[in-house]
């Protein structure tokens, strides 16, 4: 079989022509093809910046569980969950029962950069290991880096039971100073 | 035999020319220094990164449930996965150093200069990347230090003006830092910055075979965008050698220790962590992170408030903006460091910064010593022939957890002033004054002493100095006395 072997010479101006359209053509479909391509995989990858709050009641125990006068460490299961999420979905949080139905439940997380505050009853101060930042028994800042004090969360009464509501790490952005 | 398949694969791969355009590229002969062997010393640490990190990956699991689990196997199970461990761990720090090492060497030699200006940025972005597999590595090692680093992560993104609440959700890829968030460090640590670096390095030494490598640098020859090549050209011709092998000796050398170093640490001081589960229940726990990140931590003790989110979100952008127009600021010019002092004493001033706030990272006086109050006795000289009220005030001090920031006989914290001697400092009203209105930077403890453990703990206080000391008084004391 005779293979047809184009020679410089044989190169015409309609060949040009239709090589440079072959050209632009291809360019052209791939660029269309790769914006296609990368719509899927950049909405993929960037999913998680559209954000918008999320949040559910979530039941923390009997009012039993916390006395008058006292704050105590509770933890719940974020609701918003994976099974392979293993003990990182175990969320803690400081409870203070003022009296009676009044409450007041902060987030472990120092406002400063977020490390765990640790409560002392005696001195009546949250401190946190980090950078030493110190809050009052009411969560306002005491002392150290922290810009605000304790992050708190919404809570309701229902039926004897201590309910919060959260679901989500708490920052400077997402509980912005009342 | 041997020769005609080497002949045969030479015509095919045409390896002699190859060899001839990049290992056995000519370089000045004034490169054959010890002072040029950290660049290739980098590579190598990030060569024993790759192949112990493929080794890790197959028994690691990724998930937030199994990783510190897996950590344990590998360290306990696995034969000689802690040593895999702790060659990964300590090729890391080694990695670091020596690219330290590299950059100052490239920074004092004026190499990042014309025409090397791609070199130093594409350098630059490696030295970024580096950082980034170290953060992202310390995350993999998924103990409740990488579960805090990860909330300090995340709470400087919180940070950021309108859309810091749906960068923090980006970054943990959801609303709290759990499984997908690991997910997503190990894809970063795994497959994202490790294609970067390896195509960055690609670059990295392309530029080194395009524009030369640097010549080494004499006082008072001075880099002529002119002139600068044609006389490299000539140096090359007059003086050039083969890279490979007149002048790889010295990195070879180099190389061979820092692999027996590695392995060394790595026997010696074996494996990092896993330290406790990353439960964030468990909140008995103050997170510290690697080395690298240490000064950074200390850092964000130290800064003050008003400073700390610009500092935080702007200043290093313009650390890496300066860092990529360095070479188009001083392009030309003097390359030695013998005629350049401001560069040395930047060097030195920048090295001594981070290696302080490092130091000081190291054993954070910022932070409350959370045990110190229950841990920490008080001095027996401390209660040696005090009166009963004073006895009670010595209570007062230990239980309301005032050591946790205060300390005495050198057991304490030290985010307040020690409390030895503090009678001859402060006299009785402003000590009364200080607990019960706090004030530089300690809390007010107005509300928690009830007036007796006031006067207790005061007339304690008035007791700490030494006996020849006397007790601090007030300067317009007596003569409202004498009236």
């Amino acid at each position: 079989m005779a293979v047809h072997e184009p020679q410089q010479s044989q190169t015409t101006s309609s060949d040009i022509s239709r090589r440079g359209l072959l050209f632009a053509l291809g360019v052209g479909l791939n660029a269309v093809a790769a914006i296609l391509v990368a719509i899927p995989i950049i909405g993929y990858v960037f999913s998680s910046f559209r954000y918008k709050t999320l949040q559910e009641w979530i039941l923390l125990g009997p009012l039993a569980n916390f006395p008058e006068g006292q704050t105590r460490l509770a933890t719940y299961r974020n609701p918003f969950t994976s099974p392979w999420d293993g003990s990182t979905a175990d969320i803690p949080c400081w409870v203070r029962r003022l009296e009676g139905e009044k409450f007041q439940v902060f987030a472990i997380n120092c406002t400063h950069l977020g490390c765990p505050v640790r409560w002392f009853q005696e001195s009546g101060l949250f401190m946190c290991p980090c950078h030493g930042g110190v809050y009052y028994a009411d969560g306002s800042r005491a002392s150290g880096p922290p810009p605000r004090g304790l992050f708190e969360y919404e809570y309701k009464i229902q039926n004897g039971h201590l309910w919060v509501l959260g679901g989500q790490l708490p920052t400077l952005s997402s509980h912005p100073e009342a | 035999m041997l020769r005609s398949v080497a002949l045969w694969l030479d015509q095919r791969l045409h390896l002699t020319r190859l060899f001839a355009s990049t290992a056995g590229h000519a370089v000045p002969a004034s490169a054959h220094s010890w002072f040029y062997v950290f660049g290739s010393g980098t590579l190598l640490c990030f060569a024993i990164q790759v192949v112990t990190g493929i080794c890790l990956a197959f028994v690691y699991a990724p998930t937030a449930h199994d990783a510190w689990t897996s950590l344990l196997f590998l360290n306990y199970q696995q034969p000689l996965g802690w040593f895999l461990r702790a060659m990964h761990y300590w090729g890391s720090n080694f990695m670091v150093a020596v690219m330290t090492l590299h950059m100052v060497q490239v920074f004092l030699f004026g190499a990042y200069k014309y025409p090397r200006e791609l070199t130093w940025i594409s350098g630059c972005i490696l030295l970024l990347c580096t950082l980034g597999m170290a953060f992202t590595g310390q995350i993999l090692r998924f103990d409740e230090d990488a579960y805090w680093g990860l909330g300090i992560g995340a709470s400087i993104m919180g940070r950021t003006p309108f859309i810091g609440a749906r960068l923090v959700h980006l970054m943990l890829a959801g609303p709290i830092i759990a499984a997908e968030t690991l997910s997503r460090f190990f894809t970063l640590h795994v497959f994202v910055i490790p294609g970067l670096i390896i195509a960055l390095v690609s670059l990295h030494l392309r530029l080194v075979l395009t524009k030369g490598i640097n010549e080494y640098p004499q006082p008072g020859k001075l880099v002529r965008k002119e002139t600068y090549t044609a006389e490299y050209e000539a140096l090359i011709k007059a003086e050039g050698v083969p890279f490979v092998p007149k002048a790889i000796g010295k990195d070879l050398i180099f190389s061979a220790v820092l692999m027996v170093g590695i392995l060394a640490c790595a026997a010696v001081f074996g494996p990092s962590g896993p330290s406790g589960p990353p439960d964030p229940t468990q909140i008995n726990t103050a997170p510290r992170p690697d080395f690298y990140f240490l000064s950074l931590f200390a850092l964000f003790a130290l800064l003050p408030a008003y400073l700390e989110t610009f500092l935080l979100l702007v200043a290093p952008v313009i650390a890496i903006g300066f860092l990529f127009i360095l070479p188009f600021l001083s392009g030309t010019g003097e390359k030695s460091l013998r005629r350049r002092p401001v560069a040395v004493l930047s060097v030195m001033l920048i090295l001594l910064t981070i290696g302080l706030l490092a130091y000081l990272g190291t054993y954070s006086p910022w932070s409350p010593q959370m045990d110190a109050w229950s841990g920490a006795p008080t001095p027996v000289a401390y209660v040696k022939g005090r009166t009963p009220l004073e006895l009670q005030g010595a209570l007062v001090l230990q239980n309301k957890q005032c050591r946790n920031c205060h300390s005495l006989g050198g057991e304490g914290g030290r985010r307040g002033p020690t409390l030895d001697g503090v009678a001859t400092r402060l006299t009785r009203d402003q000590l009364i004054r200080q607990v019960i209105q706090g004030g530089g930077n300690m809390p007010a403890y107005g509300k928690n002493l009830a007036p007796h453990e006031v006067t207790a703990l005061v007339a304690f206080m008035q007791t700490l100095r030494q006996p020849h000391e006397a007790v601090a008084r007030d300067a317009a004391g007596p003569v409202v006395q004498k009236r």
